[in-house]
């Protein structure tokens, strides 16, 4: 056992360190240290720059244009990206749809589908949940009825992300409503410009609209945008909530607020001192860290396992379960540093380019809708109690 | 020892929760929370005739010879329904203020429904510290100059008054040298810039610049307004806390009709027993705060201020942190819908956050407890 990086793994850390700092456009940098609103330009154009230099897919095998790296260097390098300041990948084509396409695609929708979400080209989302369908994802009833070489598409998915950038949508739906609940499901692409479909906001109590409802009115869907065998749509969704859970703790981004919340604790004056120096708050500081450390060390003996041949399991319910934790910590701990100006209301100010003056410090503006934003890392992915059930299931045998 | 209310408390209690439930739909308070004003004139006015705005004060100050826990009855009702209409600032802080300073005048004015007030203390560098007072209060012409910055005056764009603590002597942090001036609407030299806030209500930045006033306008004696702008931050404590009581006992209704309608597997979520109990932890902390605030209701009429705020301490410090809890499960069970606009619950969860900030949070009123001495027994 050994905690320190190897001379390779330490030039290839300062390698990535040095590529974004030198490559990361700074208006994009500020926006993300500020909490600040990205467009969807923003995030593209940032993909694009890491798709340039090859690294875009650190997750894809080497053949479709991945890097080829380690566990541990995919590792650093996340860690890296989160902690530098740069937007997240957008997970949906690159991280959860071009695996299953990998996995279960046909060789068209390889050629069809992998360059594009490579490049950043065509933009993806997740149609899984539906109103009546969220931690019972098996319960979903969007229709998918078959007629020679489509299918019809009726129904209703809820609280997609980003679904008002994406090009293309990929959805679990019911093809075959007599057989049991889990074994009449599919897996289908669908292009959000079919006629059909339509998309609704669903604003969220911070104020934003990152989440919407998607109708699909009789849109017809070519049968070769089925991924996999038909009705076996819960194997390949199973397939893809790991890969979806993983990629949930960003360790990168938790340290990367955690550096803001101190530089704000700095900033914040109690006590004829600043926040930071006040006992109780440096406490709790402290107690944040301590979680972060643990999920790191934590992560990192998973890595090893990868590294040596061991697919992740069950563990990834534990990342995300406290990833997702820290994450709600972190920001819980910017409202309260913030003191009384974590109550103005400002929407404008999280835009960028609004130049009138701040109401309070400059940073105050997005830290209580942060808070609040950041109640859904608990919910989404599968819910905090879904992955305890999980693992009460697969490691401990209940 | 006791608890319980008097019948004219009871009939209070009656008639505010009436009103919630009656006149305060949540559609409809939607709406006003987008108007231009934030809250309802109309409503104001039927509060007054409805004696709610007399109810805390005593009766040679015009008021029905109620106090605090008038205050915290109407408050908790008022929590349950969200209400927006400025009773906090107005009545509470303002009217508190102006019955500790012998304005019968304004009073009257108040418990009519004339009048509105807002209270300025929060200073940008303070953070929670009431005796830290930057803005000065300069002698001129036998009145006084005012300059300074005050942030986050709740109600301010309506208040006929606006209450500001300055220094006329003193350190930046001494307590003695502060000095409470009323400040009229429209004064030269005031400047509001009012802005809505993240759980709904009105408040405003308050740039004040050589703004005039005569001796008058001081509320209480010159020097001496830090006693009685902790005592009104006291009380104002005592109310929010009963507010929150009031929106905690909301959650804990809604979120047990949430999990017993939405179902999953093919059945309620109530039947996940991880769920009850967690539902169950909320209603025994929700039962705690209710306790925990009418305690401080009761004490914060004590004679003695460091009685007075032991017990609002204890009450602040106890809710902060309990609010927490309630409003994080309360969203936390309801899933998505929970993070939405639209749904109700997260109007409660925003609120209930934001009283943890408001006078102080936990670890503020944690400390101000223990640094007090932390419980005494009285006999
Ligand atoms: C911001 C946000 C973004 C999202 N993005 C997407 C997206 O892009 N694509 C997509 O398909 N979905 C997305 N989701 C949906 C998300 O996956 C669901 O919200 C989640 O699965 C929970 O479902 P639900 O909201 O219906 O809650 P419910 O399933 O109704 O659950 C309510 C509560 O009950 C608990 N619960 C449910 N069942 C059990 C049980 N058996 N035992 C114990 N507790 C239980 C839950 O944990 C939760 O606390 C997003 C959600 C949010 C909030």
């Amino acid at each position: 056992m050994n905690l320190d990086l190897s001379p390779e793994l330490r030039a290839f850390r300062d390698e990535v360190r040095a590529f974004i700092k030198a490559e990361l456009p700074a208006d994009i940098r500020d926006k993300v240290r500020k909490g600040l609103q990205l467009e969807r330009d923003d995030y593209v154009r940032w993909q694009k720059i890491l798709y340039k230099k090859g690294w875009i897919a650190p997750n894809w095998p080497k053949e479709y244009g991945g890097p080829g790296w380690t566990p541990m260097q995919r590792y650093i390098f996340d860690e890296e990206v989160g902690k530098s300041g740069a937007p997240r990948v957008i997970p949906f084509g690159l991280v959860m749809v071009a695996p299953v396409i990998m996995k279960f695609g046909t060789e068209a929708q390889k050629r069809e589908h992998l360059p594009k979400i490579l490049s950043s080209e065509v933009w993806w989302c997740q149609g899984y949940s539906e109103p009546g369908a969220g931690s019972d994802l098996a319960g979903l009833k969007t229709r998918a009825l078959r007629e020679g070489d489509h299918y019809t598409v009726n129904g209703q998915k809820t609280w997609t992300t980003l679904a008002q950038y994406a090009d293309w949508i990929f959805c679990l739906v019911r093809t075959d409503p007599a057989a049991k609940k889990q074994e009449g499901i599919s897996f289908l692409l669908i292009d959000m410009k079919s006629p059909g479909v339509t998309v609704k906001p669903i604003v969220t109590m911070d104020g934003g609209a990152e989440v919407n409802e998607v109708f699909f009115d009789n849109v017809k869907v070519p049968v070769t945008n089925l991924v996999g065998p038909e009705n076996q749509g819960w194997t390949v969704a199973k397939y893809l909530l790991g890969h979806e859970r993983t990629n949930i703790a960003d360790i990168g981004r938790a340290k990367h607020q955690l550096a803001r919340v101190k530089e704000i604790a700095a900033a914040e004056r109690a006590d004829g001192g600043s926040l930071l120096e006040d006992e109780d708050f440096r406490d709790r500081i402290a107690e944040v860290e301590l979680d972060l450390i643990a999920l790191e060390a934590t992560l990192l003996r998973i890595v090893a396992a990868e590294t040596g041949g061991r697919a992740p399991g069950a563990e990834a319910s534990l990342i995300k379960i406290k990833g997702s934790e820290l994450q709600q910590q972190l920001t819980e701990l910017l409202i309260e540093a913030v003191g009384y100006y974590g109550f103005p209301y400002n929407r404008d100010a999280m835009e960028h380019g609004w130049n009138e003056p701040p109401i309070g410090p400059d940073y105050a503006a997005p830290l209580a809708p942060a808070y609040f934003n950041t109640r859904k890392t608990t919910i989404y992915g599968g819910s905090n109690e879904v992955q305890r059930g999980i693992l009460a299931k697969f490691v401990m045998g209940f | 020892m006791n608890f319980a209310f008097t019948d004219e408390q009871k009939l209070l209690a009656d008639s505010v929760a009436r009103f919630v439930s009656k006149d305060y739909p949540f559609e409809a308070r939607r709406k006003l929370m987008a108007s231009e004003e934030g809250w309802s004139r109309a409503h104001w006015k039927s509060f007054a005739e409805l004696g709610w705005l007399a109810a805390p004060f005593a009766e040679d100050h015009g008021g029905l010879g109620g106090g605090p826990v008038e205050a915290a009855i109407v408050m908790e009702a008022f929590g349950k329904g969200l209400v927006l209409e400025p009773y906090l600032p107005t009545v509470v802080l303002g009217g508190g203020l102006l019955a500790a300073g012998g304005r019968r005048d304004l009073l009257k004015a108040l418990v009519e429904g004339a009048l509105q007030l807002s209270l300025a203390w929060v200073e940008p560098k303070a953070r929670f510290d009431l005796a830290h007072v930057e803005t000065r209060a300069l002698r001129k012409d036998g009145g006084f100059a005012l300059s300074g910055q005050k942030g986050v005056a709740f109600n301010g764009a309506a208040a006929d008054w606006i209450i500001v603590p300055a220094r006329t002597a003193g350190g930046i942090k001494d307590k003695q040298g502060i000095t409470l001036f009323l400040v009229p609407k429209g004064a030269p030299g005031l400047t509001l810039r009012p802005y809505r806030t993240v759980d709904g209500v009105r408040a405003a930045e308050v740039a004040l610049e050589g703004v005039t006033l005569k001796a008058e306008h001081v509320l209480g004696e010159v020097d001496w307004g830090h006693p009685l702008l902790e005592a009104a931050i006291d009380r104002g404590i005592a109310a929010v806390s009963a507010e929150a009581a009031g929106i905690m006992g909301h959650i804990v209704a809604t979120t047990r009709d949430y999990l017993k309608t939405r179902k999953q597997f093919g059945v309620p979520l109530a039947s996940f027993q991880v769920l009850q109990h967690r539902a169950v932890d909320v209603y025994v902390l929700s039962e705690q705060a209710t306790a925990m605030a009418y305690r401080a209701a009761v004490l914060v009429a004590a004679r003695e201020p460091a009685d007075r705020a032991r017990a609002v301490s204890a009450a602040k410090a106890w809710i902060g942190k309990a609010g927490r809890q309630v409003g994080q499960e309360a969203i936390q069970m309801h899933g998505g819908m929970g993070m939405t606009e639209e749904m109700p619950v997260s109007h409660y969860f925003k609120r209930l956050t934001m009283i943890d900030t408001l006078f102080g949070d936990h670890r503020f009123h944690r400390r101000r407890f223990a640094a007090l001495g932390g419980h005494v027994e009285k006999d």
